[in-house]
């Protein structure tokens, strides 16, 4: 995207976004620090070049959508609003480097309104992961990543 | 939606002018209306309806539910799950139309629960009154009605069981009603 916006243009875009209030960081979502904020394109562009150690990708939601379609590589944790996907997930980063790159996800309802992604990133942040990012998916996962056409994978 | 933006940029080739600025605010304003979460209204899915695609499952109760049995009904079919908060909002006033207009040649709801499991399901379908049949979905059912990857999704289908509305995500209900009303009047 910022090879079609000059620099004033994209702070054009931020300041209109940041007057509405409707950033990622505003209002609801202020828990997760925006620097973790991980956009879908990004994200994206991440999984096509990323050549050296590809990030940990953790699908923290329903099972029935994951099967329906999730990004390539993911794996099925658990839904993080419950206690059981919460211990599933302690019990997936055990042995795992603290300073692994982590990107969480879910995607099954409104961004304002998805009762898992928060639990997650609290749970791992206060298990010590430091270069963690979560997947801001304002709809869910169906409009903000597989209508725009970014890779998915099917099944269990 | 931000290829979205990207293209339109593109397309135009604006973004470096003071054209440009005008646009690239307008662009935003337009993202900052669909991250805002505010109800969308209901998709009219177009003269070309689709049939509604036919499905048999059993439900809470045990009893064989088959979409093509409620043909000559409105259908209002709603994909939903206990962990989804917007969906647990709607499915009381489901419920409440059900009650409205419900009746031979009226309004059928039917549910699909989403969740993984069925016991929270059933302890959700005791605790909201709910008095339609809900059943179990999955991937199958979900790619059946073109990808069910995000909760709330509501289809409504007419009489002839054609598909002529599609909510999905926080949905305005007071539209959502005026369609109901609309296909039952026979529009």
């Amino acid at each position: 995207m910022g090879a079609y916006f000059e620099k004033g243009h994209w702070s054009c875009l931020a300041a209109v976004l940041l007057a509405s209030g409707s950033l990622p960081c505003m209002g609801a979502e202020r828990d997760i620090p925006q620097a973790q904020l991980l956009l879908p394109a990004e994200l994206a562009q991440m999984l096509r070049t990323s050549t050296g150690e590809k990030p940990l990708i953790l699908q923290v939601g329903s099972h029935v959508l994951y099967a329906e379609a999730h990004i390539p590589g993911s794996e099925y944790v658990g839904a993080a609003g419950q206690e059981s996907g919460l211990q599933a997930l302690r019990d997936r980063m055990k042995g795992v480097s603290r300073d692994r790159l982590v990107v969480l996800y879910c995607g099954c309802c409104p961004w304002s309104r998805c009762p898992n992604i928060r639990p997650a990133h609290r749970e791992l942040t206060a298990l010590g992961f430091t270069h963690l990012k979560v997947l801001y998916l304002a709809d869910d996962f169906g409009t903000n990543w597989v209508t725009l056409g970014y890779p998915i994978a099917k099944g269990r | 939606m931000l290829r979205g933006v990207k293209k339109s940029m593109r397309a135009e080739g604006h973004c470096r002018t003071r054209v440009g600025t005008a646009i690239c605010t307008v662009a935003a304003s337009v993202l900052v209306l669909h991250l805002d979460g505010s109800p969308a209204a209901g998709v009219d899915i177009g003269s070309g309806h689709r049939t509604a695609p036919n499905f048999a499952r059993v439900d809470l109760e045990r009893r064989q539910v088959s979409l093509a049995d409620y043909r000559g009904k409105v259908v209002l079919l709603n994909f939903w799950a206990t962990w989804c908060a917007p969906c647990l909002a709607e499915v009381p006033h489901f419920a409440e139309w059900q009650r409205t207009y419900g009746g031979p040649g009226a309004l059928q709801v039917i549910g699909i629960s989403m969740d993984d499991q069925e016991p929270p399901v059933r302890a959700a379908y005791q605790k909201y009154g709910l008095n339609y049949p809900v059943v179990m979905g999955d991937e199958s059912l979900g790619e059946l009605y073109g990808g069910v990857l995000g909760l709330p999704i509501t289809f409504l289908i007419d009489r002839q069981g054609k598909i002529r509305f599609k909510h999905r995500g926080l949905s305005d209900l007071d539209v959502m009603k005026r369609e109901i009303q609309q296909l039952l009047s026979g529009q």
